[in-house]
């Protein structure tokens, strides 16, 4: 089976109804490697892990987990995974042990198995103390903690992890990654969601970047970035009306072109690994033309310079779709 | 073999146990579960009852005898409704999708709601024959009647709860699932020998709650727990429950299966 990989997508479409979801993407993930899967709201990055989660079915393409057909052998699937989310599926009127241990029989450890799994777990995410209080008394962290345990009870060989760091506060997301960084020591692959550049680079061996259903750039973090040309230089302009000249001005500096946001007025200029230097110029190209700027900065590129980078469309022009309450989306 | 049904057994009384869990520390469900019926039984019975049994809802002299037993159909289809209430809310709140994602029995997430909500209606109808006792009520044909009057009731009850499984995985909305319910079991249960004789209403509902499960329910009850002519109520609701659970049974299972 090493020679499999963690999961595969070939040309995989998910229509509902007229929206498509995703619309034929193909991807490969190695295993005991962390694959990021980073796009914004509505990208079909939960529709993915929805299919490779049995939870519904592709429209068109094959997917397989391990080298097993979702399709064919949902149940075989089922025994591999584990789940957990943005929307902690955790119990609220059960405590957190009983949580744990509820999902350890329904992996069908035996009892003694699975009470033994729920004390390590429990451990694991540092959840002893408060194992027999209600869930509906954890913290959100806490519940998103209890909700990966659940996920990991029954040892998956590969996991799932939809967005699990969103609507957290920085100091538990940088203790989840951790926990994450710990798991894959230990030889599970993940699949990782998120909206956050930042997490993907941080934790992910390899990124796929989604958009409206379709993958539209592959590979690790430092790819990615040089793709991106590096760093950026926005400066918010006081005039609006001087858009074209300040174009004009900086269009020397970078051989990417710059970009104007009509919105925030601000204009980006790519220009790669030596941002300093360049700083000066378009402040010396900026005072040539006689072009006072609002605000000026130099940046590691956002999730929304890789969009504008990459479809020309920012991270937050597309339209969200109104999101139901739980996961699975229709 | 034996494992899948191991397994179809253990999942099952895994979801049932959570979900007698949930019932018991809900304060909303306790008080659904039992002080509503109870109010419903008091109002009814000191209310209603005087001129009721003038009107000819009377059994050995008093409308308790007859009030008790029709009530009861009410009290466990109102039971029956939480299914679907509570499979909606599981929807919601993302539970379900955990529970699909597992290599367990696609019954034993509906089986364990159905069981878990039967258990809690044998509670609800122990309550409810205490409070009736003490109002009067008394069984006439014996304590073998009783308990299978009892049964009776539970089983469809149960049955009934298969039917708001399948209505509370298709509105997926916890209130559309109590309202859908509501619009539908109030007027079904009025319009039934529950709390008055069918031949006081209406003349053109009369054929309609003359021939509908909760009359032969009420009816059923009646003839077990008083002794009163019953015309093979009992039968014919019989037949109504394996109805109901022949087709909703399977085509539930089936929705949750399919659901995405």
């Amino acid at each position: 089976m090493s020679s499999e990989y963690a999961f595969e997508a070939k040309d995989v479409a998910k229509y509902f109804g007229d929206v498509k979801a995703l619309d034929g993407v193909t991807l490969k993930a190695q295993q005991g490697k962390i694959f990021g899967l980073l796009g914004p709201n509505g990208a079909g990055k939960t529709t993915l892990v929805n299919m490779l989660s049995t939870l519904s079915e592709p429209t068109r393409g094959s997917l397989k987990v391990l080298g097993v057909d979702v399709v064919e052998h949902p149940d075989r699937v089922r025994r591999m995974i584990g789940l957990a989310g943005q929307f902690a599926a955790v119990d609220e009127y059960l405590t957190g042990e009983e949580n744990i241990y509820m999902v350890g029989r329904l992996y069908h450890l035996s009892a003694k198995e699975a009470r033994a799994r729920t004390k390590t777990i429990l451990e694991q995410m540092k959840l002893t103390d408060a194992a027999g209080r209600l869930a509906k008394t954890y913290s959100g962290g806490m519940r998103r903690r209890l909700d990966l345990g659940a996920s990991l009870v029954a040892h998956p060989k590969i996991l799932y992890l939809d967005e699990p760091t969103t609507g957290l506060d920085p100091q538990t997301r940088l203790d989840l990654w951790d926990t994450i960084r710990q798991l894959v020591r230990e030889g599970t692959s993940i699949l990782l969601t998120t909206q956050y550049l930042e997490e993907a680079d941080e934790l992910a061996d390899h990124i796929a970047v989604i958009d409206r259903g379709k993958l539209i750039a592959e590979g690790t973090s430092s790819q990615l970035k040089a793709k991106l040309g590096g760093d950026v230089i926005e400066f918010e302009l006081l005039k609006p009306s001087e858009q074209d000249e300040a174009l004009q001005a900086v269009a020397h500096i970078s051989k990417k072109k710059a970009s104007y946001d009509d919105e925030r007025h601000v204009i980006t200029v790519p220009v790669g690994s030596d941002g300093s230097r360049k700083l000066a110029e378009v402040v010396r190209a900026l005072d040539k033309a006689d072009i006072a700027p609002h605000t000026l900065s130099l940046h590691q590129p956002s999730l929304d310079d890789v969009f504008l980078a990459l479809t020309g469309n920012k991270a937050s022009d597309i339209e969200e779709k109104p999101k139901p309450k739980k996961r699975g989306r229709h | 073999m034996w494992n899948t049904l191991r397994f179809e057994a253990s999942d099952t009384w895994a979801i049932t146990k959570r979900n007698l869990l949930r019932y018991i520390r809900l304060p909303q469900l306790v008080f659904f579960s039992s002080i509503q019926p109870i109010i419903f039984l008091t109002l009814f019975n000191f209310v209603f009852g005087g001129a009721l049994s003038h009107a000819g809802a009377s059994l050995h002299g008093k409308y308790i005898n007859y009030l008790l037993p029709g009530i009861m159909v009410q009290v466990t289809l109102f039971g029956g409704l939480q299914t679907g209430i509570g499979l909606a809310r599981d929807i919601n709140s993302g539970i379900i999708d955990r529970f699909r994602s597992l290599p367990m029995s696609r019954a034993a997430v509906l089986a364990g709601r159905t069981i878990a909500d039967m258990i809690r209606n044998i509670s609800v109808i122990i309550i409810m024959l205490i409070v009736g006792y003490l109002y009067g009520f008394r069984f006439y044909e014996g304590a073998f009647r009783g308990i299978a009057m009892i049964l009776m009731l539970v089983s469809f009850g149960f049955a009934f709860s298969w039917v708001a499984a399948f209505l509370g995985m298709a509105v997926k909305d916890e209130e559309t699932a109590q309202l859908a319910g509501f619009v539908f079991v109030f007027p079904m249960v009025f319009a039934s020998a529950a709390f008055v004789p069918v031949a006081s209403m209406a003349s053109w509902l009369q054929h309609f709650a003359n021939n509908q499960p909760i009359t032969f329910a009420a009816t059923a009850a009646r003839g077990l727990a008083i002794g009163i002519p019953t015309d093979g109520a009992a039968w014919k609701l019989l037949l109504w429950i394996v109805g109901i659970l022949v087709i909703f049974v399977p085509l539930s299972v089936m929705n949750y299966r399919k659901r995405a």
